[in-house]
C-alpha cells in the first residue's frame, strides 16, 4: 500500500515539471524539418518552386486564400462534415454496439449480418454510394459515418461482452438488475475501451473526408489538394495538408479532453 | 454430531459488559438456514450430494473442505447466486430465492467497482427502500467499524487488499442481512493482516449477531471463528462421486478462543485428518 500511495504521491509532481519540457522535446524535430526545408529551398536553392516551394510561400498561400475568404470556407466546409458524419457513425456505433453487446438474442440475430458487412472494406461502398445517394454533401457525410461506425461498433461491443463477470455477479447480488445494473456497473466499465474507439473513429472520419472530396467536391482541404495539383500549386497542397495534420491534432485533443474527464469519473 | 451451543447470549453480555457500546449497525435480525438433501451437479458431474444440516439464527459455521469440493457452490446456492441445486433449501421459514435479498456476500475476491469511491461502493449495498440520510449515517457507521473512515473517498486500487476487504465486508454489512455469506474472504490476505480480519469479523458478530455462513479451507480459522464447523468432503469408502458431510463438529468453549490454546489441539488433529492431512 506504501508503494502505491508513494508513486501516486509522485507522479502528479513529476507530471508538473514535465510539460513545458515534453513541449520543446516534442517540437525539435519539426523545428528541424522546417529548418532544413528552408535551408534548401532558400539559401542552398535546391529545388525550383513548382518541386517544392520554400516555406515561406506556403504561409504566403495559407494568407493569400485567407484574404479572400476562401480559407475558411475550405476549412468550414470539411470541419462540418467530419463532425456531421463521425456524430452520426459514432452515434449509430453507440446504440447498435450497445443493443448487441448487452442482449444475446439481438446479437446471435445481427452480429453476423454486422460481421459481413464489416468484412467489405469500407471504400468500396464509395461507387454505390454514387450511383444511390450521390455524392453531395449527403454521400459524403454518408461516407464518414461508414467509417466512424465500425470502430465505435467493435470497442463497444467488445467491451460490454468482457465486462468482468464478476463485479455484473456482484452488482446482481445487491440487488441490481435491468436499467440499474446498466448504468451501475456495466456501462462505467466500458468507458475506457468506448473512449479508444472513439478516437479511432474520429481518425477515420478524416481519413474518409479526404477519400470523399478527391473524388468529387467543390470545396473543402480535398478539393484543395486535387485543384492544386491540377494547377500546380505545390504551395497551396503543402498548406493544405498542414492544415489537415493541424485539424486532426485538434479534434483529437478535444476529444481526448472530454475522454481525460470521462476517465476521472469512471476509471 | 451435537446440537449448536446457545452462543448468541454468552456473546451479548461480554459485549454489554463493556460501557458505551454503539447500537448494532445491523439490525440483529438474524435467520436460520436449513439445508435439506442439498447437491448440486454440473453437467452430469456430481460435484455435492445429501447436505443436510440446521445452521440456527445468530450462529457461526464455518464450511471447512479441500479445494474444489463445492464450498462456494454451497455459499451460492444460499445465496440464491445458482438455481441449479436440488433439494431444498431455506433461508428462516421460506425458500430461498434468486439473488436473496435477506442475505449478503463476501466474495473471495473484494470485487469493488475501480470507479466509485469507497464510500460510493459501500452505498452499494444499502437497501432501495432505505432513505438517504439514513443510508449515509449507516455508511458512516460501517465505515467507522471496518476503520475505513479516513479512507472513504479513496479509489478502491488506491488502497491495500485488506482495506478493500474490509470495504466488501462493510457493502455485505449495509444490507442488514439476516444471513452473512462469506467466501474464504481473508485467503488473499497475509497471515497478520488475517489474524486482524478475524478479530474484525468476530467484532462485527458480536456488534450484529447475524448468522454467518463462512467458507474457508483453513483449519485454524475455522476454530478460531466459528461455533460450528461443517467439514466436506467424500470417505474413500464411497462409492459415489460428490463431496457430502463428513463431519459437523461443535467448536468448544466461548469465542473470543485464545489462539495458543492446546485443548482445541485433538478437533485440530480430526479435522486436519478429514482433510486428508497429517498433522504432525
Ligand atoms: N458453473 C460451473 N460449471 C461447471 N463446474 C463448476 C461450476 N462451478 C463450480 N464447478 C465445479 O464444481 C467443483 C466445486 O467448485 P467450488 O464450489 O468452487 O469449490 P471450492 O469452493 O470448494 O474450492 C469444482 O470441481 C468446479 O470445477
Ligand atoms: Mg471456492
Amino acid at each position: 500500500m506504501t508503494t502505491t500511495l508513494a508513486a501516486q504521491a509522485a507522479a502528479p509532481g513529476r507530471a508538473k515539471s514535465l510539460p513545458g519540457g515534453r513541449i520543446l522535446l516534442g517540437a525539435a524535430v519539426p523545428v528541424f524539418i522546417i529548418g532544413l526545408w528552408w535551408l534548401v529551398t532558400g539559401p542552398l536553392d535546391l529545388f525550383t518552386p513548382t518541386q517544392l516551394p520554400a516555406p515561406q510561400s506556403v504561409l504566403d498561400a495559407g494568407v493569400g486564400l485567407f484574404e479572400g475568404g476562401a480559407l475558411f470556407a475550405h476549412v468550414g466546409i470539411s470541419v462540418q462534415r467530419v463532425l456531421l458524419g463521425f456524430l452520426f457513425g459514432a452515434g449509430v456505433g453507440l446504440l447498435l454496439g450497445s443493443l448487441l453487446g448487452l442482449s444475446r438474442i439481438a446479437d446471435g440475430l445481427l452480429h453476423p449480418t454486422v460481421g459481413a458487412f464489416r468484412a467489405v472494406p469500407s471504400l468500396a461502398w464509395v461507387p454505390l454510394i454514387l450511383l444511390w445517394v450521390g455524392i453531395g454533401e449527403d454521400g459524403k457525410v454518408l461516407l464518414i459515418a461508414i467509417g466512424a461506425f465500425f470502430p465505435v461498433f467493435t470497442s463497444v461491443h467488445s467491451a460490454l461482452r468482457h465486462v468482468d463477470p464478476h463485479l455484473v455477479e456482484a452488482g446482481r447480488a445487491f440487488g441490481y438488475h435491468g436499467t440499474r445494473l446498466l448504468t451501475t456497473v456495466q456501462l462505467p466499465a466500458v468507458v475506457p475501451p468506448v473512449f479508444s474507439g472513439l478516437r479511432l473513429a474520429l481518425a477515420q472520419s478524416w481519413l474518409f473526408l479526404v477519400a470523399a472530396e478527391l473524388l468529387a467536391s467543390s470545396e473543402g482541404l480535398g478539393f484543395l489538394l486535387i485543384e492544386s495539383q491540377n494547377n500546380g500549386r505545390v504551395d497551396r497542397l503543402l498548406l493544405a495538408i498542414v492544415l489537415l495534420a493541424i485539424l486532426g491534432k485538434i479534434t483529437d485533443t478535444l476529444l481526448g479532453f472530454i475522454e481525460r474527464k470521462a476517465l476521472k469519473t469512471w476509471a | 454430531m451435537t446440537s449448536a451451543p446457545a452462543l448468541e447470549h454468552p456473546l451479548r453480555t461480554t459485549v454489554s459488559d463493556q460501557l458505551e457500546m454503539p447500537p448494532p449497525v445491523v439490525a440483529p435480525e438474524s435467520l436460520s438456514v436449513t439445508f435439506n438433501e442439498v447437491g448440486r451437479a454440473f453437467g452430469g458431474r456430481t460435484v455435492l450430494r445429501n447436505v443436510t444440516m440446521t445452521v440456527t439464527p445468530g450462529e457461526v459455521v464455518a464450511i471447512l473442505g479441500a479445494s474444489g469440493c463445492g464450498k462456494s457452490t454451497l455459499l451460492r446456492a444460499v445465496g440464491g447466486l445458482d438455481s441449479g441445486f436440488t433439494g431444498s433449501l431455506l433461508i428462516g421459514d421460506s425458500a430461498v430465492t434468486r439473488y436473496d435479498e435477506r442475505t449478503a456476500v463476501g466474495f473471495q475476491e473484494p470485487r469493488l467497482l475501480p470507479w466509485r469511491s469507497i464510500r460510493k461502493n459501500i452505498e452499494l449495498g444499502l437497501p432501495k427502500d432505505l432513505s438517504k440520510s439514513e443510508g449515509q449515517s449507516r455508511v458512516d457507521e460501517l465505515l467507522e467499524l471496518v476503520g475505513l473512515s479516513d479512507r472513504a473517498h479513496l479509489r478502491p486500487r488506491e488502497i491495500s487488499g485488506g482495506m478493500a476487504q474490509r470495504a466488501s465486508l462493510a457493502r455485505a454489512l449495509a444490507r442488514q442481512p439476516g444471513v452473512l455469506l462469506l467466501d474464504e474472504p481473508f485467503g488473499a490476505l497475509d497471515a497478520l493482516t488475517r489474524l486482524k480480519m478475524q478479530d474484525l469479523l468476530l467484532d462485527v458478530h458480536a456488534k450484529t449477531g447475524t448468522t454467518v455462513l463462512l467458507v474457508t479451507h483453513d483449519v485454524n480459522e475455522a476454530l478460531q471463528l466459528a461455533d460450528r464447523i461443517l467439514l466436506l468432503g467424500r470417505h474413500e469408502s464411497d462409492p459415489v462421486e460428490g463431496a457430502a458431510v463428513k463431519a459437523l463438529v461443535s467448536v468448544p468453549g466461548t469465542r473470543p478462543r485464545d489462539r495458543a490454546a492446546t485443548d482445541l489441539a485433538p478437533l485440530r488433529a480430526e479435522l486436519y485428518a478429514g482433510l486428508g492431512v497429517d498433522s504432525r
